[in-house]
């Protein structure tokens, strides 16, 4: 089949309207006053990105799971699913970017933001070993530029670097996993690989064991989760929103492909080492988030924990448990940027993101502190929002698939997370401003903040109301790795 | 399509709380009178559904289902039968009493009003859910404003140790009965959260043994249980006054409520099962506290610790597992609703003007503030359960019931009447009468029009219902006697 | 007019409640107003009750003007009321003692509309046990009836005065004594409150007459793993408990001094005169009825307790300088009598005797209303006078208050139980009864007659005789007009049923017969 054939082309449209936009910006760039630059850049990021998303909607929409590119792209729900999420977290990054300091006047930000996203959406959509390693590269590679973008500031010197150095060692590791499984079974499709793998012996294992390790780097799992909160620490805050959620998420995409396509014969170990990896995270992750006193740690910490619920309904294995981390990943993505957005909006005003930086914040932007409570809830699982309902059911996936025990850690761990966010609000909410002079320093939000968190409070409200048809877009999704 | 007065009533608070967000924060008035109409709104339909019940038909009446998601049957789906229908009655009342009351509260009543009417769409919602699913969402709503109400507008010597103390007990008491109420789901192989479904379940009599603690004790958390009824007293005192009003006089109520709706309806023989040491915990919340009210010198953990031994009765009423127990629980609830709303109410108005609630350091209030001393006095009375008030009522046969069950507990049990008296007696006469310290002279200001009308409102329930035990007793009797049938007729 | 008769009962149950509602509602600076309204309104009830007397017929047996309305139908309780000749008498005094005792309360000055209003609710209370025909609606008021007592005492007690409680804390006496009151006669009645709960467990209904029937055809088999017998024990002494506890018998009496003794003048008057009733009421309404094989078996410990009564009451009195504190141990004295007719009645139930002597009871029941009442005016009197209650403070008053003299002596005699006056009738019926029956504790009994005699002669020498007390010379005024009209309806009541007490002791007699 031609590689450019039109069904073929279908399956990469968003990929192909991304680079279009690239290269729109990257031309167009130069042209603009500087005064308008950082405007110009983000807004049509954004409108760019809307778009993408607006048209694979409308025309880009898989049916039968198909293969495409010459076996390397998968063009199912999932894929599909997942790229849409990339998206729209993107656009909303975009918007942040545009407003933050150093990031927004520059067009590399942008380009490094899109050609993560090119990179994410290969990544869920790869059918191939050698696709997939690629992919992960192209994301992280513009990652590890974007979290030490701002070459003024040690800290984020130190996050680029160090998530650099991380990256590259795990993915490394990653790669000899995939060496090493394609050496004996002679191909690097993953359908392929998981048909012909036979159950444990020693490759299989160091196979599953590598490939963890560089997975577990990508979603920040213990004990891999050590380079998250330093590097979201130091990396400008809408990038290490866009870090927790949108990489992420595409780490989590990977994990299903693999695990469950690549290596169904071995579930039943690899069931048991995720149930324990996912009780370390969440409890690892809410224990230490609890003694932070920079808001952006809290985050970080916090951020490692949700990983650790999500992967509980991994654990539920079967067609709702994996359905419910597709939803918990939908509703944290949009929890997650909200919050970090709000870090973002207060941190670019008061420089600090210490939490004396947030004391009394309800006086000086009630809206944002609204957000803020709403993000916050949603992180901690309380209704009306979408964090509650995903939380019910990858408990519930959990308890139907018998793993009780792993349902109770879940529920103890939102107490502990329960603990800090409430406390988090109690700082917005009650304590004052030094000097009390909350009236004199307010915290004005631009246009694209507004919309962004507008954007991002309503879906969270959304997802934690009117979640069915989300979570039938979810189950839909999943089948195809059944 | 009947009208949907359930969901109305559900809904109302908030969107008045939306709306009341949208608000610029300096138009205070307009802020309040949105939530004084948005409460009285919601007060009225619940009188009208109360009065509009049909009791000889009984069961579940002004249903409304909405499918919200069929594929795992969880759906929006309201209804009343007897036992919840007083509560209902009972969360307007405190809704309306509790703005009235509020009308001072001059830091950013904007957000308190929005998150109290959070607060009470959740209550509400719980009292008429019939999906098991929705029933948690709104039991979580109802839970979470109460941190940033305590923690914002509280007592400022305890209020954030308080806040997160209460909210993390509660939220421990739902997860845990959540992870009981998933159990049953998948068990029931019904693939829905609808409760009458669940009720026809048939669950295995091990199943029900072995899941009825951690759903019953979960929502009992909220009751207010021993050895778990800790985060009350201290919620109680450092919250202000109408979310006092509403921790003690509905959300309490929530907690026994979702205990029976869930741990008692839909697993009976695991109900019965555990009876005797329900009961004897519930046992120990009335003699305990009742013992610990007396010695306390704050004003507000009195009537604190009165609330968990009050409390213990009507879980005790539910533990018999008579239609007499059941019948004065369900009465209890109500009626110690109002009772501890128009105490805190009245604790809050002394609080307001003399800066303290310290037992020994009050006296001689009841001559600036005779109004108060009255209501108060009302209020003790019911507390002890005096014949002619509605707490007679309803613990004459909560005690009925014991005797049903082991005569010794009625024994025990009675002790806390005395204990009560004498405590509620003497508090009311420290603060109220003999003399009035000298730094009180010419500082205590009236009450104003509201709060006379707050207090009056409630004193009127409390006799009426004493006088006349038929405006309540026969709608409970026909909840009740729905319970039993799933009991299997005890 | 067949309304009235429909429901006679019920209005001079509820009329005081009405018009307590009225008097809220007048000006609270219009003392004059409330006080009149209320004597007024206090009236009414006593106009009723007076019809009510000659409308009833003793000789039919049974309840009559009953009225029953739907209550608590959950638990099968009916507000069921009527009266018998028993009842009757109660409702008599009770609705005659209240306007007098109003009449007498004029004087306060102090919170003239709560004083008022809590004084028509206690009456409420007290006629609601005395017509009540439904075990819950009977505990219903005689709880009730604790509240407004307890805040008139608490509130218009006297002034001076203080108690040293444990911990060496200072309280004002009337506060102990209020709360003394209302917690022991709480505690008391819990045994009651909870045999009443029992009683309805087992039978599914509160009705009197139908319990007088269930209950004592119960007498075989076991109720809560226990024996019949074990369990009628024990709520028979619940019962006994609870009202010995308000009569007040001896050991139970300990509340009773310093509640008389704190309350304001009118409060004293109807606590003496009604409140105590209640308490032997209690025994004849319900202990005898439903328990009369424990009764029986018990007699001779009430008897005893009884005759201590009469002793002991008789000897504290003796020895009181308080003039109040004497007069309310007097009480305790005559009150004795009554349950030593009783204890009678239940030993030999049915006999001539038990008749004469639970007669002789119930009729000691209305005179001691009557003279009690009386005396504890009478004290309240010269207490405004002379601001002392302190026996050794007076001394040969009578040339200096001559009217006031001649009506304490007359009341005084009526207290002893002069023949020609009413007091003489009761006890010698009492005591003719008894004697047979309960030889060695009539015998005993008479001593303590012996020494009321003797306290209330001292009593009178250290008022009224004797040098003249200079102190008081030109200090103190006459007895006034309304103090007169407030003594002269008991004293003619004493005179008459002293000298002929037919109308009322056959009432009486012909109720006793019909029961016992």
């Amino acid at each position: 089949m031609s590689t450019f054939a039109p069904d073929t082309l279908i399956a990469v449209l968003p990929e192909l309207m991304l680079l279009l936009l690239g290269v729109v910006v990257l031309v167009l760039d130069p042209f603009w006053k500087e005064t308008n630059r950082r405007l110009n850049l983000g807004w049509l990021t954004a409108a760019g990105l809307f778009a993408t998303l607006i048209v694979s909607l409308l025309i880009g929409r898989p049916g039968e799971p198909t293969l495409a590119l010459g076996g390397m792209v998968r063009f199912d729900l999932l894929g599909f699913t997942f790229k849409m999420f990339f998206i729209f977290a993107a656009a909303v990054t975009a918007l942040l970017f545009m407003d933050t300091e150093h990031l927004g006047r520059r067009a590399e930000a942008y380009l490094l933001l899109l050609a993560a996203t090119i990179g994410m959406n290969l990544m869920a959509a790869a059918a191939d070993l050698v696709m997939l390693y690629l992919a992960i590269e192209t994301t992280s590679i513009p990652l590890y530029v974007l979290a030490g973008f701002m070459t003024n500031d040690d800290k984020s010197n130190e996050a680029g670097f160090k998530y650099f150095l991380f990256g590259t060692l795990t993915s490394t590791i990653m790669l000899y996993g995939f060496s090493l499984v394609y050496g004996f079974s002679g191909t690097a499709n993953l359908a392929e690989i998981g048909a012909g793998l036979g159950e444990l012996n020693l490759l299989t294992v160091s196979f599953l064991f590598l490939v963890l390790v560089g997975l577990a780097f990508k979603v920040s799992l213990f004990p891999f989760h050590f380079w998250a909160p330093d590097v979201y620490e130091g990396a400008p805050t809408p990038v290490a929103g866009f870090l927790s959620t949108a990489s992420k998420a595409a780490g989590f995409a990977v994990i299903l492909r693999l695990l469950i396509t690549a290596m169904p014969s071995l579930s039943d170990s690899w069931i048991w080492i995720i149930a324990i990896l996912a009780t370390l995270t969440m409890t690892v992750g809410n224990l230490i988030a609890m003694a932070q006193k920079n808001i952006k740690r809290m985050l970080a910490y916090s951020s490692i924990a949700h990983a650790g619920y999500a992967l509980i309904g991994l654990v539920a294995y079967g067609k709702f448990g994996v359905a419910t981390v597709v939803f918990y990943i939908m509703a944290y993505l949009l929890t997650n940027l909200a919050a970090f957005g709000v870090i973002a909006a207060v941190g670019r005003i008061s420089g600090s993101e210490e939490f004396p930086a947030f004391y009394g914040l309800n006086r000086r932007n009630s809206t944002l502190s609204l957000v803020m409570l709403v993000a916050f809830l949603s992180l901690a699982g309380m209704p009306p929002f979408g964090g509650f309902v995903a939380k019910v059911f990858v408990f519930a996936a959990a308890i139907e698939a018998g793993w009780i025990w792993l349902a109770v850690v879940g529920v103890l761990n939102s107490i502990f997370g329960l603990y800090y966010y409430l406390t988090a609000l109690k700082y917005i909410y009650l304590y004052r401003m030094e000097g009390e002079a909350e009236e004199q320093n307010p915290v004005p939000l631009t246009p694209a903040y507004s919309m962004a968190l507008l954007v991002l409070t309503v879906g969270i409200v959304v997802m934690g109301v009117a979640f069915a048809p989300w979570f039938d877009l979810a189950s839909s999704a999943v089948l195809n790795l059944f | 399509m009947q009208f949907p007065v359930l969901s109305i009533i559900v809904f109302t608070p908030m969107v008045a709380g939306l709306i009341i967000l949208l608000m610029k924060p300096d138009r205070k008035t307009e802020i309040r009178m949105t939530a004084l109409s948005a409460a009285a709104f919601a007060l009225l339909l619940s009188i009208w559904v109360y009065f509009s019940y049909d009791k000889i038909a009984a069961g579940y009446q002004f249903i409304e289902r909405y499918d919200w998601m069929p594929m795992l049957g969880i759906s929006l789906y309201f209804g009343v039968d007897g036992m919840s229908a007083p509560l209902v009655l009972l969360t307007g009342i405190v809704m309306v009493t509790g703005v009235m009351i509020s009308w001072g509260i001059d830091d950013r009543p904007r957000e308190f009003f929005a998150f109290l009417f959070i607060l009470a769409s959740g209550v509400f919602g719980v009292f008429v859910s019939l999906d098991l699913f929705m029933l948690f969402f709104f039991y979580e709503i109802a839970v979470f404003p109460m941190y940033l109400l305590i923690a914002i507008w509280g007592w400022i010597q305890t209020r954030e140790y308080a806040a997160m103390k209460l909210t993390l007990y509660l939220f421990i008491g739902s997860v845990v009965a959540l992870v009981g109420a998933l159990a049953m789901y998948w068990t029931s192989g019904a693939q829905t959260f609808d409760m009458l479904a669940l009720a026809a379940a048939n669950f295995s009599p091990e199943f029900q043994r072995l899941w009825f603690p951690f759903v019953f004790l979960g929502f009992a958390v909220l009751g207010g249980i021993f050895p778990f009824h800790n985060w009350s007293p201290d919620g109680h005192v450092a919250a202000p006054t109408a979310v006092s009003m509403f921790h003690a006089g509905v959300l309490m109520k929530l907690g026994a409520f979702a205990a029976l709706r869930v741990g008692i309806m839909l697993l009976p023989e695991g109900a019965k099962f555990h009876m005797p040491w329900i009961i004897f915990l519930a046992l120990i919340n009335i003699v305990y506290g009742a013992f610990i009210a007396m010695v306390q010198t704050d004003f507000k953990y009195v009537i604190g610790f009165s609330s968990v031994s009050h409390m213990g009765l009507v879980m005790i009423g539910f533990a018999t597992l008579t239609p007499e127990g059941l019948i004065g629980a369900g009465v209890q609830m109500f009626s110690h609703g109002v009772m501890t709303a128009l105490f805190f109410a009245a604790v809050g108005m002394v609080y307001d003007r003399a800066h303290t609630r310290e037992i020994p350091k009050l006296g001689g209030m009841a001559k600036p503030l005779p109004i108060v001393a009255v209501a108060v006095i009302i209020g003790s009375l019911v507390s002890m359960g005096m014949p002619g008030f509605s707490g007679f009522v309803a613990e004459f046969p909560i005690f009925m019931g014991i005797w049903k069950t082991q005569w010794l507990i009625a024994v025990i049990a009675a002790i806390s009447i005395v204990v009560t008296a004498a405590y509620v007696l003497l508090v009311v006469r420290r603060v109220f009468f003999g003399e009035m310290p000298a730094e009180f002279e010419g500082h205590i200001s009236p009450i104003n029009v509201l709060d006379k009308a707050a207090l009056v409102f409630l004193s009127s329930i409390m006799i009426g219902l004493g006088l006349f035990p038929a405006l309540m007793v026969p709608w409970v009797q026909s909840g009740v006697q729905y319970v039993l049938s799933l009991l299997g007729g005890v | 007019m067949d309304f009235i008769t429909d429901h006679l009962l019920s209005l001079i149950l509820f009329f005081p409640v009405f018009a307590s509602l009225v008097i809220l509602f007048l000006p609270k600076e219009q003392i004059k107003v409330v006080r009149w309204a209320a004597l007024l309104a206090s009236l009414v009830p006593l106009g009723l009750s007076i019809y009510l007397w000659f409308a009833f017929r003793p000789s039919m047996p049974g309840f009559q003007f009953e009225e029953r309305y739907v209550w608590y139908e959950a638990i099968n309780s009916t507000f069921h009321i009527g009266v018998d000749g028993l009842s009757l008498t109660m409702v008599l005094l009770t609705t005659l003692l209240t306007p007098v005792a109003l009449l007498a309360s004029f004087n306060i000055q102090d919170r003239v509309k709560p004083y008022m209003i809590l004084f028509l609710l206690l009456e409420t209370g007290m006629l609601g046990v005395f017509l009540a025909l439904d075990l819950l609606i009977f505990f219903v008021f005689w709880e009730i009836g604790l509240v407004p007592m307890y805040f008139l005492i608490n509130q218009w007690g006297s002034e001076k005065g203080e108690r040293v409680i444990w911990g060496g804390i200072k309280v004002q006496a009337r506060n102990y004594a209020s709360l003394k009151f209302m917690v022991y006669t709480m505690a008391g009645s819990l045994g009651l409150l909870l045999a009443i709960q029992m009683l309805g467990v087992l039978f599914g209904d509160y009705d009197l007459p139908v319990l007088y029937e269930k209950w004592n055809a119960l007498t075989s088999g076991t109720i809560l793993g226990l024996s019949v017998s074990t369990v009628k024990a024990v709520a028979f002494w619940a019962f006994v408990i609870a009202f010995a506890l308000k009569v007040p018998v001896w050991p139970f009496h300990t509340w009773l001094p310093d509640a008389h003794t704190e309350a304001p003048t009118a409060g004293s008057m109807i606590l003496a005169g009604v409140m105590l009733k209640l308490g032997a009421y209690g025994f004849l309404r319900l202990v005898l009825p439903l328990y009369p094989v424990e009764a029986q078996k018990y007699a001779g410990t009430l008897a005893f307790l009884a005759t201590m009564a009469i002793v002991f009451g008789a000897f504290a009195a003796y020895g009181q300088t308080d003039f109040k504190r004497l007069v309310a141990y007097s009480s305790v004295n005559h009150m004795g009598f009554v349950l030593l007719g009783i204890a009678a009645a239940a030993k030999a139930a049915g006999t001539l005797d038990a008749h004469i002597a639970l007669s002789g009871a119930v009729l000691q029941m209305f005179n001691h209303g009557l003279s009690a009442a009386g005396m504890f005016f009478l004290v309240g009197v010269i207490y405004d006078r002379t601001h002392t209650r302190n026996l050794n403070e007076y001394g040969g008053l009578f040339p200096l208050v001559p009217v006031y003299g001649g009506i304490l002596i007359f009341t005084s005699m009526a207290s002893l139980g002069l023949p020609g006056l009413n007091g003489f009738v009761s006890e010698f019926m009492v005591v003719r009864g008894t004697w047979p029956i309960l030889t060695v504790y009539t015998a005993i009994s008479m001593l303590g007659l012996f020494f009321t005699g003797a306290y209330i002669l001292k009593g009178i020498k250290q008022v009224l005789h004797g040098p003249v007390n200079k102190r008081w010379v030109d200090h103190i005024s006459e007895i006034n007009l309304r103090e007169v009209i407030v003594m002269v309806p008991l004293m003619v009541l004493i005179l008459v049923i002293g000298v002929y007490p037919a109308w009322i002791v056959d009432v009486i007699n012909k109720a006793v017969t019909m029961l016992f």
